[in-house]
C-alpha cells in the first residue's frame, strides 16, 4: 500500500554516505538498498516520514520532516498552532495511541 | 532470585539478593484470561491508556550475566507480547516508562528514546547484571533511540531486533541478522480489522450530538418543537449518520486496498457516495415531499465518511504526515464549506415547509 505521491520530505545527500547500512537496518518500508557502497532510495513514495534512519544516520545524510501523522493531531496542531500532537494520555482522555 | 506473580500490574520489585546480583522480578511467558481479557479491552475502549507495566527489569526463564537483553514499553499489551514471544528463551526483559504508550507511537513521541533508555540502563544497574554489551531494541523504536548516543553514554551496543517480536526467535538463531522480511511492517486485513473498533467507538461518542441537531432541525415549528416531526423527519438522517460512521470507520478502513486512489478522503467519500445512494433506494423520494434533504443528504454524509476515514491515518503503518497535512489542507475547507451548505438547504426546506418561502 502506498500514500499519496510526491509528498513526503525524505532527503538524502549521497556524497555523506558512508554505506553502513544503518538506514537499510530500521527503515520498517524498505525505502533504502545499499548499492556500490553506498545508500539510494529505492521508492521515495513508500516513506511515511517516521524518522527512524535520520535519527541513527551517524554522518547526517538523511533529512526528514518527521512528526505525528494522524488526522486528529494535525487538527489539534492547526487549532493550537503547535506542532501535530494527538495529546493522547488519561489526562486528556485521548486514546488514539494504545 | 526472588520470584514475583506476575499480575495485572506487575511491579519490578528490587528483591533482596547478594551483592552484585541483579534486582529484578520474574514474569511469565504464558498469558492468563487476564492478559486475553485485557487485550480485548484494550482494542475497543479507552481501558488502553491504564493498561501500563511497571518500568524496570524482568527476568524471562533463568537469564544469566550471558542472556539477552529486550527493550520495550510499559504499555502492558505491548510487554504482554514481548514476553509471550520469548517463551522457552532465557531472557531479561528491561520496560521503559513510555506513559504507557506501545512502542512505535511512545517512540515517535520521544518517551521510548535516547534518554530514557540510558537512564533505564543505569537506574537497573545493567552493568552488573549482564557481561555482554548487546542490547536488543524494537525496530520501530528506532524512532526514538539514537543508536551511537546509547553506545556512548552507556557502552552497550545497540541492536535493532525485528519490527514483529514473533521473529525473536529467528533472529536470534540466525546470529541477531534480520531476514528484508523482519524489517517490514506489514498492514494486512486482520491487522486494520482490530483496529476498526477505536474508529467506531470516538466516532459513535459525536453520534448523540449529531443526532440531537437533526432531531431539532426537523422538529422545530414556529409553535415549538414536534416529537412527531422530529422523529419522522429526522430518522433517516440518523440512518444515514450511523451509515457514515459504518463506511467511514469500518468498511473503508477493512477494504483500504481495494478503494481506488491514494487519499484516504478521497477513499472514504467514495465509499460514502455508494453507500448514500444504495441507502436512498430505501427512501421513497416522496418521503420528505420535496428534494431538498435528499440534496442536503447527498452533500453531507460522503463528507462525513470521508472525515472519519481520514481520521484512520493514525492508524495506518504507512501513511505520512506531509500527506495527512496536505489531505487535511484541501479536506477541512470542503468539509466546512459542505457541512454550512447542508444546513442551509435544509433550513431552507423547513422554510418552505412554514410556508414562509
Amino acid at each position: 500500500m502506498k500514500y499519496i505521491a510526491d509528498v513526503v520530505t525524505l532527503e538524502f545527500f549521497q556524497e555523506k554516505c558512508t554505506g553502513c547500512g544503518k538506514c537499510v537496518e530500521v527503515c520498517p518500508h524498505g525505502v533504502f538498498l545499499i548499492r556500490d557502497k553506498k545508500a539510494f532510495v529505492t521508492d521515495r513514495d513508500r516513506c511515511m516520514e517516521c524518522g527512524a534512519c535520520a535519527n541513527n544516520c551517524e554522518f547526517g545524510a538523511i533529512r526528514v520532516n518527521s512528526g505525528v501523522g494522524c488526522a486528529a493531531a494535525i487538527i489539534n496542531g492547526m487549532i493550537t498552532g503547535g506542532p501535530p500532537s494527538c495529546d493522547c494520555g488519561v489526562e486528556s482522555g485521548n486514546n488514539c495511541c494504545g | 532470585m526472588g520470584i514475583e506473580k506476575l499480575s495485572f500490574s506487575p511491579r519490578p520489585l528490587g528483591v533482596k539478593k547478594a551483592e552484585g546480583q541483579p534486582a529484578g522480578s520474574k514474569a511469565s511467558s504464558e498469558w492468563t484470561c487476564d492478559d486475553h481479557f485485557g487485550q480485548i479491552k484494550c482494542r475497543i475502549s479507552s481501558f488502553r491508556m491504564r493498561y501500563k507495566v511497571n518500568p524496570g527489569l524482568y527476568a524471562i526463564g533463568e537469564p544469566d550475566r550471558e542472556s539477552d537483553i529486550f527493550v520495550t514499553a510499559n504499555y502492558k499489551l505491548s510487554f504482554d507480547i514481548l514476553r509471550r514471544e520469548l517463551r522457552g528463551l532465557n531472557a531479561w526483559i528491561i520496560v521503559l516508562d513510555t506513559k504507557g504508550i506501545n512502542v512505535w507511537c511512545a517512540a515517535g513521541k520521544g518517551t521510548f528514546g535516547t534518554n530514557e533508555l540510558i537512564n533505564r540502563i543505569k537506574k537497573v544497574n545493567l552493568d552488573n547484571v549482564v557481561s555482554h554489551k548487546r542490547i536488543i531494541i524494537p525496530q520501530l523504536g528506532a524512532v526514538g533511540v539514537n543508536a551511537r548516543i546509547i553506545q556512548q553514554r552507556t557502552g552497550f551496543r545497540v541492536y535493532f531486533g525485528p519490527v514483529c517480536a514473533k521473529d525473536i526467535p529467528a533472529y536470534i538463531r540466525a546470529g541477531y541478522v534480520k531476514t528484508p522480511e523482519m524489517r517490514l511492517v506489514r498492514f494486512n486485513m486482520l491487522d486494520r480489522l482490530v483496529l476498526t473498533p477505536m474508529e467506531i467507538n470516538p466516532a459513535m461518542k459525536k453520534f448523540p450530538f449529531f443526532g440531537l441537531i437533526v432531531l431539532i432541525l426537523f422538529g422545530i415549528q414556529p409553535s415549538g418543537l414536534l416529537f412527531k416531526d422530529a422523529w419522522e423527519g429526522g430518522l433517516p438522517f440518523l440512518i444515514f449518520g450511523l451509515m457514515s460512521v459504518f463506511i467511514g470507520a469500518f468498511i473503508t478502513p477493512l477494504l483500504l486496498p481495494f478503494i481506488p486512489f491514494r487519499s484516504f478522503a478521497v477513499k472514504g467519500w467514495l465509499t460514502g457516495i455508494i453507500a448514500v445512494f444504495a441507502l436512498m433506494k430505501g427512501i421513497e423520494l416522496s418521503y420528505y415531499k420535496s428534494l431538498l434533504p435528499l440534496v442536503a443528504a447527498y452533500i453531507f454524509f460522503p463528507l462525513a465518511s470521508s472525515y472519519i476515514a481520514l481520521q484512520f491515518t493514525g492508524s495506518t503503518t504507512f501513511t505520512s504526515m506531509s500527506g495527512v497535512k496536505k489531505e487535511l489542507k484541501i479536506g477541512v475547507p470542503v468539509y466546512l464549506t459542505a457541512t454550512a451548505l447542508s444546513l442551509l438547504i435544509l433550513i431552507i426546506y423547513k422554510l418552505s415547509q412554514w410556508r414562509v418561502i
